[in-house]
């Protein structure tokens, strides 16, 4: 409770110091620059002045934090990509010569690849699908809502309520694993799933597009909703059947929108490591990038040139999506 | 002295578009002023230029004779009444009439007084504890002007305030917003419409902009009765002015013009001996022409079409050699049939002419 | 369009396919919970959908030899009850070695080597008799009993007590409630300039956030990780500390938080800003008293992510937190279960709904704050 205590007087010295300093640089600058009773050109000098620095002190803080967090470190990695262990020795391109010949980066670049198909259009097309169905269902809302709760839950949590679900048991002991009762229900053998070779992996993507869905399929009902409602008419008068509207006007109405449904699965995708340390840790033949780095970071007390190397091919991967979005976001700014 | 001057304003948008060009104002204390103009001619760039929210890139502004161009717009004694009204929607009437006070850190007591004077004045006692969502169209413009008033500006300006009402409201606020002029001798008002009634009821003086220019100001009945060019002949009054070719047959001390397949006329103006054998204008009003039947007359013509709206009749008629058709206001509602020939004729003094790039010969005889 | 389609088979189809997914969706979350409140002997012998219904389990136990030995009729005697602790069930069959552990039927007596007889009776009363004296190890018992379901809250005990999942519960809040909101402030104000101000590089500023909206987060732990030694060293503490978390989540959060925030207060009415301006308010005036309470949708629907982001959030919490038990939050104490007690499922689901179960409920009570901070962050 005590722990508790000091989170909520940090929250509160955080917002007030927040606050003291958003106030009092302000208020300094107005000090600083008066504006009250001097003389025209004075006050217009000042009041320039201060139209200068004034953004910045409310930009300070987010321009430091995004600078420290997100900036630097991208730089910094590339930096320590060419150099040892340690971050001290530079070793040129050895770290990169090591990537191509490792058969363990291979094996996960191969994996996140398989995760980058799949997964994004997996979870579009279920959300597109359940998105389309539940418009039209009295109950559509509470079904949304229950397809959409995945989205609240860890990946960790999600890994351990599907290990459950894929949970084995050898010989005739009752299988307690939802999975394999139903292979066994009907006849089957049942299987070790997390460990079946190359299949496994499925079975973990299975999990982020369990948590996707949800995602996918708010969004796409949102532009769904925006379609114009004159469009299906006039072609329900044209004769179209429901299997036609929605392939041949509703779907092509909303591409944007699937594209940037897609893109930031993609985007989730190449960060998400939790499931695969949680379910297999790799083994198996299922490692992913993201883990792999988190792997070098620490292994053997870590290797931080060859963890860099992985994360820099981790965000060589999300660039054109980077670039798509900034020009995306450029376009929509102008057409304001 | 809350006059408010401006010398050479220009305003050029990102480098490069012209939007204001050298614009020179005069205007004294507890004048009201109308600013009208087609859409997108300047007006609300022109008032937000000396409202402070626009940056002027040269020239200069003085308001109570002292030079504001680099002043913030709280500091220029100023007021504006926005056309949307921009209420703050979370806060009552009552705060949303106290927020400058409370900015410029009065005491409770006499922020209290104010607003309650304001809001008296306004009939919106009853309403102070309000949010605006809750209020109709009329009351928030209302409202808005009590935002205005409390702060006692020097200045009031007001972009388009009425255009969001229905015809109704509009025509009941105008009246509201003229009493508010009367008991406000003192302060100076500065008004944006594109709606001509509106200038011509409220404004002492109307500005009329085109294109980022001034092309006249006076008092409304000047500008119907004398333009100074053919933009402002055309823009004032409704139906517009007729304007039909002719060539300057014989100048001098008295004009004779040939309108263009019609008659020659003779127009009481004076004109330069330079001018002779020039493409003029020839102008008159709709409801300065009437209809002959014998002797001289002006235009003769077929009448093509036929408005009759009770109080009066447009008939609009193609007149030989004329591109436009001529139209004709007639009081009450005589019976004409299309396609009749008709002849119009109107007074002398009713007459403008306008020169080749359109501008009056003023001098009349 | 619909109303025509009301009746058709296709409606049927679709309510059918819906339903479908739904169960598919929900029965996980829904198995776990019903296995974590579930009796954790017949949670590891029996599915959790058959947790209604009497399971017929196989268990064992050993017979407790009493100091002094019972003595009737010249035979020395065990009594007890196959069913410790107070459980209840009907014993059905019983047997005395583990290859034929069903042999007899309950009530019967059952004759053993060296002329040992037992019974267990229905309820699991049995007797055990013997000529000679037993040896302080008792014999074990085999027997197949109907237990009726049985639910209970001794798993959460359990996690929450000797499993330290309380601990770690403090520890999530203690992680969540300042990275949550501290951010909302400076982005707030970040996205007040973005969207009113005037300034060289705006546009610029605008596109980077949009660009560090998905760099990936591994890009940045080994600088981080490196910098936060360096500056650990400097002022002589650990480089691992709650201030440390607080702040990496801000820094990775605050791009959403911006571009979120900026879009929204951009679409603020332009006359709004203006009309305070000319009433003489400051930047920092209008974004008190006229931005901030006009964007509480747009703030609240950026809290809920940042809290479920930070709540469930492992990379973070794993690398800058590090993984001492006193520290660890909810995820990283999960993940060490998993790893530490894999078979153990009465305490790994009891467990893992200990922590989906504030995120679930942040979810459903503020669902519509969430899809609108979805909507305005992916679709325009
Ligand atoms: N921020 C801007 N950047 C570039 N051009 C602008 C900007 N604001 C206005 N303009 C241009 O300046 C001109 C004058 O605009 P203004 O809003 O003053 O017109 P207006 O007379 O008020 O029109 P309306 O009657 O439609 O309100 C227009 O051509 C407009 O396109
Ligand atoms: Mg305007």
């Amino acid at each position: 409770m005590g722990q508790l205590a000091s989170a909520l007087v940090i929250v509160i010295v955080g917002v007030l110091g927040c606050a003291c300093y958003f106030y009092g640089s302000n208020f300094l600058l107005d000090k600083l620059l008066p504006s009250k009773n001097k003389p025209y050109d004075v006050v217009a000098r000042n009041l320039r002045i201060a139209g200068y620095i004034r953004p910045w002190l409310f930009l300070g803080p987010a321009f430091l934090a995004l600078g420290f967090y997100l900036v630097y470190p991208v730089v910094e990695s590339f930096r320590l990509s060419f150099f040892g262990r340690s971050g001290e020795v530079f070793v040129g391109l050895s770290n990169y010569a090591w990537l191509f010949n490792s058969d363990e980066f291979y094996q996960a670049f191969k994996n996140n690849m398989l995760w980058l198909i799949v997964v994004p259009t997996a979870a579009t097309f279920f959300g597109l699908i359940i998105a389309v169905m539940t418009d039209r269902i009295w109950w559509g809302n509470i079904a949304k809502s229950l397809i959409f709760m995945p989205m609240a839950i860890s990946f960790i949590g999600a890994s351990v309520i599907w290990k459950f679900i894929y949970d084995f048991r050898s010989g005739d002991d009752p299988q307690i694993g939802l999975l394999n009762a139903v292979v066994v229900f009907f006849g089957g053998d049942p299987q070790p799933w997390i460990t079946l070779p190359f299949w496994n992996n499925f079975f973990l993507m299975v999990i982020l597009v369990w948590i996707q869905t949800g995602f996918a399929m708010v969004i796409l009902s949102a532009a769904l909703r925006g379609i114009p409602d004159e469009t299906v008419e006039a072609a329900v008068l044209d004769g179209a059947n429901g299997f036609q509207i929605f392939y041949k006007i509703m779907v092509p109405q909303i591409w944007g929108t699937i594209a940037v449904v897609w893109t930031t699965i993609t985007i989730l995708v190449l960060k998400v490591f939790d499931i695969v340390l949680a379910m297999t840790n790799g083994q198996w033949g299922t490692q992913v990038l993201a883990n792999e780095m988190f792997d070098w970071m620490f292994r053997g007390g870590g290797d931080f040139g060859r963890g860099a190397v992985v994360a820099i091919v981790i965000m060589v991967l999300v660039v054109p999506i980077m670039v798509w979005n900034i020009r995306r976001a450029n376009a929509e700014m102008e057409g304001r | 002295m809350a006059d408010v001057k401006l010398t050479n304003v220009k305003k050029v948008y990102n480098n490069q578009v012209e939007v204001m060009r050298d614009i020179n104002l005069d205007i004294k204390q507890g004048e009201f002023i109308v600013f009208v103009g087609p859409s997108g001619c300047g007006k609300s760039t022109l008032l937000r230029m000396i409202s402070g929210l626009e940056s002027i890139t040269d020239g200069t502004l003085e308001i109570d004779g002292q030079l504001v161009n680099d002043i913030p717009p709280a500091m220029r004694g100023i007021a504006m009444v926005f056309q949307s009204y921009a209420l703050y929607p979370h806060m009552s009437v009552y705060d949303n009439m106290a927020f400058s006070l409370q900015i410029a850190k009065l005491s409770k007591e006499d922020i209290d007084t104010q607003v309650r004077k304001a809001a008296d004045m306004l009939q919106l006692t009853e309403y102070l504890d309000r949010l605006p969502k809750a209020l109709s169209g009329g009351q928030r413009q209302r409202v808005a002007i009590g935002r205005a008033i409390v702060r006692k500006p020097k200045v009031f300006l007001f972009d388009e305030p009425l255009s969001n009402l229905d015809a109704a409201l509009r025509v009941a606020t105008r009246m509201e917003i003229a009493n508010l002029k009367e008991s406000m001798p003192e302060s100076t008002m500065i008004y944006v419409t594109h709606d001509q009634v509106e200038a011509m009821t409220l404004a002492d003086r109307i500005v009329l902009l085109s294109a980022g220019n001034i092309e006249q100001v006076g008092a409304p009945l000047e500008l119907y009765e004398n333009p100074r060019n053919v933009f402002v002949a055309k823009f004032i009054g409704a139906p517009a002015m007729n304007i039909l070719p002719a060539t300057l047959m014989q100048a001098g001390e008295g004009t004779n013009i040939q309108i263009h397949s019609q008659q020659a006329v003779w127009v009481p103006v004076a004109t330069p001996k330079n001018d002779e054998q020039a493409a003029v204008s020839f102008g008159v009003r709709p409801e300065d022409l009437f209809v002959v039947t014998e002797g001289e007359y002006l235009v003769e013509g077929e009448v093509a079409f036929i408005e009759a709206l009770g109080e009066a009749t447009l008939l609009y008629i193609k007149a030989f050699g004329c591109e436009d058709m001529v139209i004709c206001k007639l009081s009450g509602t005589p019976q004409y049939k299309r396609g009749a020939s008709i002849k119009l004729m109107t007074k002398p003094e009713k007459m403008h002419l306008f020169n080749t790039i359109g501008l009056t010969y003023r001098n009349r005889v | 369009m619909v109303q025509s389609s009301k009746r058709s088979p296709l409606t049927w189809l679709v309510h059918a396919t819906v339903l479908f997914l739904v169960v598919i969706w929900t029965i996980p979350t829904a198995g776990l919970f019903i296995s974590s409140i579930r009796d954790k002997d017949q949670l590891s012998v029996s599915g959790w959908w058959t947790a209604l219904s009497t399971s017929e389990q196989r268990m064992v136990t050993r017979v407790t030899v009493p100091k002094k030995p019972l003595q009737e009729d010249g035979l020395y005697v065990l009594t007890g009850n196959v069913f410790e602790d107070n459980k209840q069930g009907i014993v059905t069959r019983f047997g005395d070695s583990s290859l034929r552990p069903s042999e007899f039927e309950s009530g019967k007596v059952a004759e053993l080597k060296r002329e040992l007889t037992l019974t267990v009776l229905a309820n699991g009363d049995y007797k055990m008799t013997s000529p000679k004296a037993f040896s302080s190890r008792g014999k074990r018992i085999f027997y197949t009993a109907e237990i009726p379901p049985r639910f209970t809250l001794d798993n959460y005990r359990e996690v929450l007590g000797s499993e330290g999942l309380g601990k770690s519960f403090l520890n999530s809040l203690t992680v969540t409630i300042p990275a949550t909101i501290i951010p909302i402030l400076v982005a707030a104000f970040a996205a007040y300039a973005l969207a009113w101000m005037q300034f060289p590089g705006k546009a610029l500023f605008i596109a980077a956030v949009v660009g560090l909206l998905v760099v990936p987060l591994q890009m940045s732990l080994i600088p981080l990780l490196r910098s936060y030694n360096f500056i650990g060293d400097i002022f002589g503490v650990g480089s691992k500390g709650y201030l440390g978390v607080w702040l990496a989540h801000m820094g990775f959060g605050l791009p959403l938080a911006i571009y979120l925030l900026r879009n929204y207060i951009a679409g603020l009415p332009r006359e709004i800003i203006e009309s305070a301006r000319v009433d003489g308010a400051t930047d920092f005036d209008i974004f008190r008293k006229i931005v901030l309470p006009l964007s509480f949708p747009a703030l609240a629907s950026f809290a809920i992510f940042q809290f479920l982001w930070v709540w469930n959030d492992l990379l973070i919490a794993m690398v800058f937190l590090g993984n001492n038990p006193d520290e660890l939050v909810l995820t990283g104490r999960l993940r060490e279960l998993l790893g530490s007690r894999g078979g153990n499922w009465e305490i790994l689901t009891a467990s893992a709904f200990i922590t989906i179960i504030v995120p679930l409920c942040v979810f459903f009570g503020l669902q519509r704050f969430l899809v609108r901070g979805l909507l305005t962050g992916s679709v325009k």
